[in-house]
């Protein structure tokens, strides 16, 4: 007994002690990471308040909102995001469904493909797809395009999503239970899959969207007007607007990011897409 | 075996049952008489090549935005403007402006790397082993999911407002006396760094927190009770246990920063010239080059750094898997 008892009476009497001392580092590194996270938002913050001396108001957010170039490189990010979820989803879907259903040899091939948008960087894209487009200007005029080039931005996290979602269902089982009363394949995956991967889809579109509404690499290097492109037009005539802008930016990633985790927290572990997009 | 063949069978059965369900399959028997012996093989490999068509819409797509861009521009780097193979594009990289841009990029790269990295380490283990109120890891990582996007053009001005010579804190330290300008600027290697660890940080610690968590408190107990120090327990349980996850984590953060453009274009008027910058000018025109391949060659470096830190990544965390489940 004493021999047991021994070591357990030392831990006992290390436990608190210890336990104090990590307690110090845990909050001494928590609250750098709130510091770091918190103080340059609430320097912008600040920045885009500021109207004179002493003043603080809404003056230059009232200044951008009335700016009817913020409107229309606003509406016009957003129209391609909802391009890019709707090719995006199209396109990755079905091909997802099948490659679980049919062919599951192909998904560490599946898995290499949708690294690679990041193995090549946004601006080396660029060079690539302008070396190809240079045969056919006309497509690279097209503002259509950039839906089309982001969809390959957002592929490594609508694959994920779409790959966790599935592979959360039995796809196999549903499909066969679904064949066993007579259902072709189309109907298949648009009545029992789809609503079974709601979840993902929507995971990867938020994150899509986040992707799409700060994208300034691809756009700019193109010469289209989006959010991000008005963004910087802004900085480099005024800053206290473009302090208001990033203000805004920050909401709607915040409010993309928080649809995200409210979905993953409604939905358990079932589907949890990766949180983070490239926009640098 | 018996559970293998199973399935099989139901399969045929509910693919007989899509032929007469579906118009496709219906009429394709039509496309392809055969006579009756082989049917049943040619009907397989039929089936099979349905079977691939199905993937043939997503590879044709990422072939066409993605692959054969790239074949392209690999293809320019290493062929001369008069056409011939050459490996001047490449060599060029090596000296005058672009030598010292891909050393500014490994650079800033390497800085944000090793400090964000030890910063979101230390800030994930707090948060997994600290013992401290459970909101603190759900709260975390959404925190950290939504820095980790809060990048590009709106991340440089918020570091302006903060940093900048007229920003809240630069001007805060000023009431205090300390003048950090012009020691200190936003637009120098420092400053680049410190704005790339507000999304370094962030992805370090949704990377490494899986890893932590494998770390058992077993392992710890354990060695507790056969008498190992606290720096014992480090040097030869946690640290070996934790390394391969622990450098696949900096690799990425590697890759990640040297891949940023929008961040440092905002922030560029410093005069610091980096490598996706530098893609920028000649993209763009702004940069007089005397090789038109010059772009692609940029281009074509990049892509191989990054590309060998995402697969020591990979292959890292394959080999961090082995403990850590």
């Amino acid at each position: 007994m004493a021999t047991v008892a021994a070591p357990a009476e030392t831990k006992a009497g290390r436990a608190p002690r210890k336990r104090r001392h990590v307690s110090f580092w845990t909050w001494f590194w928590l609250i750098m990471a709130a510091l770091y996270f918190l103080v340059p938002l609430y320097s912008t913050l600040q920045f885009s308040l500021e109207t004179s001396q002493h003043g603080y108001g809404f003056k230059w957010y009232s200044q951008i909102f009335a700016d009817p170039m913020f409107r229309t490189s606003f509406l016009f990010s957003l129209r391609l995001a909802v391009e890019t979820v709707i090719i995006g989803l199209v396109l990755m879907v079905p091909t997802v469904y099948w490659v679980h259903l049919r062919l599951p040899q192909l998904r560490p091939v599946m898995d290499v493909v949708s690294i690679l948008p990041f193995v090549v960087p946004p601006v080396a894209l660029v060079v690539g797809l302008s070396g190809v487009f240079n045969v056919m200007p006309w497509l690279l005029s097209n503002s259509q395009i950039l839906a089309f080039i982001y969809v390959i931005l957002a592929l490594p996290f609508t694959y994920r999503s779409l790959d966790a979602g599935m592979r959360a269902i039995n796809v196999k089982t549903l499909t066969e239970a679904a064949q066993s009363v007579g259902a072709p394949g189309w109907k298949t995956l648009l009545f029992v899959i789809l609503p079974n991967i709601r979840t993902a889809m929507l995971g990867g579109a938020f994150l899509t969207l986040a992707i799409v509404m700060g994208e300034y690499t691809i756009s700019s290097l193109l010469l289209f007007n989006t959010f991000a492109v008005y963004m910087y037009y802004i900085g480099n005539t005024e800053a206290q607007p473009a302090a208001a802008l990033a203000i805004i930016s920050f909401t709607l990633t915040w409010g993309a990011m928080m649809g995200l985790f409210l979905l993953s927290r409604r939905r358990g572990r079932a589907s949890s897409p990766g949180v983070t997009a490239v926009s640098r | 075996m018996t559970s293998g063949t199973v399935p099989e069978d139901r399969d045929a059965v509910s693919s007989d049952s899509l032929e007469t369900a579906s118009p496709l399959e219906a009429h394709a028997p039509a496309l392809m008489p055969e006579p009756s012996g082989g049917r049943r093989r040619a009907r397989m490999s039929r089936r099979g090549l349905l079977t691939w068509a199905g993937v043939v819409p997503f590879f044709a797509y990422a072939a066409f935005f993605l692959l054969i861009p790239v074949v392209v521009l690999v293809f320019k780097t290493f062929t001369s403007v008069n056409g011939g193979f050459t490996l001047e594009n490449v060599r060029a990289l090596a000296s005058g402006q672009y030598r010292v841009a891909f050393v500014a990029s490994i650079e800033v790269s390497v800085v944000s790397a090793i400090g964000g990295g030890l910063f979101g380490l230390f800030v994930a283990y707090a948060a997994v082993h600290g013992r401290g109120p459970r909101f603190i890891q759900p709260l975390l990582t959404t925190f950290c999911g939504v820095a980790s996007n809060f990048a590009g053009i709106p991340l440089a001005f918020a570091f302006i407002a903060t940093l900048g010579p007229t920003g809240v804190v630069t001007v805060l330290l000023a009431d205090f006396g300390l003048h950090i300008y012009p020691h200190f600027t936003i637009f120098s290697l420092i400053g680049l760094s410190l704005v790339y660890i507000y999304f370094q940080l962030p992805l370090m610690i949704l990377v490494i927190a899986p890893s932590l968590e494998g770390l058992r408190v077993e392992w710890r107990e354990a060695a507790d009770n056969l008498g190992a120090t606290q720096s014992q327990y480090w040097w030869h349980v946690g640290l070996p246990v934790l390394l391969p996850s622990l450098a696949g984590a900096m690799v990425l953060l590697f890759g990640n920063a040297f891949s940023a453009y929008a961040t440092p274009y905002a922030l560029a008027s410093g005069g610091i010239t980096l490598v996706p910058i530098l893609i920028g000018q000649v993209l763009s025109g702004d940069v007089v080059i005397t090789n038109p391949r010059l772009g692609d060659s940029l281009a074509f470096g990049m892509i191989v750094i990054v590309g060998v830190t995402i697969l020591a990544y990979v292959l890292l965390q394959r080999r961090a898997a082995k403990w850590l489940r």
